[in-house]
């Protein structure tokens, strides 16, 4: 069932890639926006490089998760699953799962464009991958379910970063300073902890998150 | 009828009777349906017909598990329509007013997706396609389609899951006169099988020659239930 749940996902993912490419030039956009807030010191804005990028793939990431739910809503297709009948945590997780892909790809994507405006380059670039992959589920797992919570009120796209915004500030530091320790240095060997509680967010909320699924989307 | 998988197949092949006791449903303050009692027996045609707002929408959604009861009991091949929800919807599909399509897919790979879920082999996507007469349009987007060929692919849908109860809420609305020759064709086919089928419609002379009972609703409350001939137009 997860697996054909997910195919879908992947499949209708492809299917309206453009939203992806439009998701990207925001975030870039924002990113460039930043950049102008710090102004032409070099040092101050590679400092703050890791807060800019998580910051734009967060803001990135309510367009993201908001849409993957707009084909569900359509023509009340995910009711349509449900009634075949799906097991509500298969839709959940293949959801997730696909929305964690798509923000993991948008966070890559998203650091040549980081590198280029703040100068913050590294060579740990397998380091920077995992924070991104954990910091992303950390964004997909809360933000996919609060996305099913909002996909049919009329006030989502202010009532989603409402929600998700306080959740998620745990994943957000841990994050941003695992990233910062990645591209300014470790030399006190500080960035494992914050990916231990990364990590440990990550189980949290998936677990959590798979449970209450059902309760959001049932009458 | 989906007869590989499980224990509740056995059910679909001997037919499915619907028991519905005291069901009430209230949006709000508003009562959709109040103390709506009716028996369908197994493989039997029910149609149910009342003006626009008398709850026939609501009754099925109930029905079909979509929504739940406020009050009252329901059993669906003698399983709680509350407590045993998956074994229900095991039995159930349902033509709603919602396609339950996805529109950026084609009608295909929209019957891929519910073969996939279902756990069933997609061979018989064609058969469902070219029997709503869509084969030629398998490959274009929903997004394409108008009002009556969604349908129609919404008609396709409930086919492919081999149900054992079809409800078919309003199945003339948007259809051609061929459509509706196919819909009635194809009702007779799944009543033939063995299939309970209720049909909530407008269209009372036509659907009074393919269903055995009827039941009129009037604010949400049963107020005539009979043989389908002789229903009061």
């Amino acid at each position: 069932m997860l697996i054909a749940a997910l195919r879908k996902e992947l499949f209708l993912q492809w299917r309206t890639r453009g939203q992806f490419i439009a998701v990207f030039v925001f975030g870039a956009a924002a990113l460039l926006l930043f950049s102008f807030a710090i102004g032409p010191n070099a040092v101050a804005l590679r400092t703050f490089s890791a807060g800019f990028l998580w910051l734009g793939l967060l803001l990135s990431s309510t367009l993201t998760l908001a849409e993957s739910f707009h084909a569900e809503m359509e023509n009340r297709a995910m009711e349509g699953l449900l009634l075949l009948p799906s097991d509500p945590r298969a839709l959940y997780y293949a959801k997730a799962i696909a929305n964690w892909i798509q923000l993991a790809i948008l966070g890559v994507a998203l650091v040549p464009v980081m590198v280029v405006l703040y100068d913050a380059g590294t060579t740990e670039l397998p380091k920077l991958l995992l924070v991104i992959l954990l910091g992303t589920a950390g964004l997909s797992a809360p933000g996919t379910l609060y996305a099913a919570m909002t996909a049919q009120l009329k006030a989502k796209q202010t009532l989603l970063p409402l929600l998700l915004f306080p959740l998620i500030v745990p994943a957000l530091l841990a994050s941003v300073k695992a990233t910062s320790y990645v591209i300014l240095g470790d030399p006190m060997n500080q960035a494992g902890s914050w990916l231990t509680l990364l990590a440990a967010f990550d189980l949290i909320y998936w677990a959590l998150c798979g449970m209450l699924y059902e309760r959001v989307i049932e009458d | 009828m989906r007869m590989a998988a499980n224990d509740n197949v056995a059910v679909c092949m001997k037919g499915v009777t619907i028991e519905v006791q005291g069901l009430a449903r209230r949006y709000g303050a508003r009562w959709a349906l109040a103390d709506v009692t009716f028996t369908v027996p197994p493989a039997s045609v029910l149609m149910v017909a009342g003006h626009n707002g008398a709850g026939k929408s609501t009754l099925f959604r109930v029905l079909a598990t979509a929504i739940r009861p406020d009050r009252g009991t329901v059993k669906v091949g003698g399983f709680d329509l509350v407590h045993q929800r998956q074994d229900v919807r095991k039995l159930t599909a349902l033509l709603s007013h919602q396609s339950y399509l996805y529109e950026s897919l084609t009608a295909r790979e929209n019957l891929d997706v519910v073969a996939d879920h279902l756990g069933i082999s997609r061979a018989g996507v064609a058969a469902a396609l070219e029997q709503v007469g869509l084969a030629s349009r398998a490959g274009d987007p929903v997004a394409t389609f108008s009002a009556g060929m969604r349908k129609r692919l919404s008609f396709a849908r409930v086919l492919l899951q081999e149900p054992g109860v079809v409800l078919l809420d309003e199945p003339y609305g948007a259809l051609d006169p061929p459509g509706f020759d196919l819909i009635d064709s194809v009702i007779g086919e799944l009543k033939r099988r063995g299939a309970t089928i209720l049909m909530a419609t407008h269209q009372l002379e036509r659907s009074a020659k393919l269903a055995d009972r009827a039941l009129v609703l009037e604010q949400g409350r049963v107020v005539w239930e009979g043989p389908a001939e002789a229903i009061p137009c």
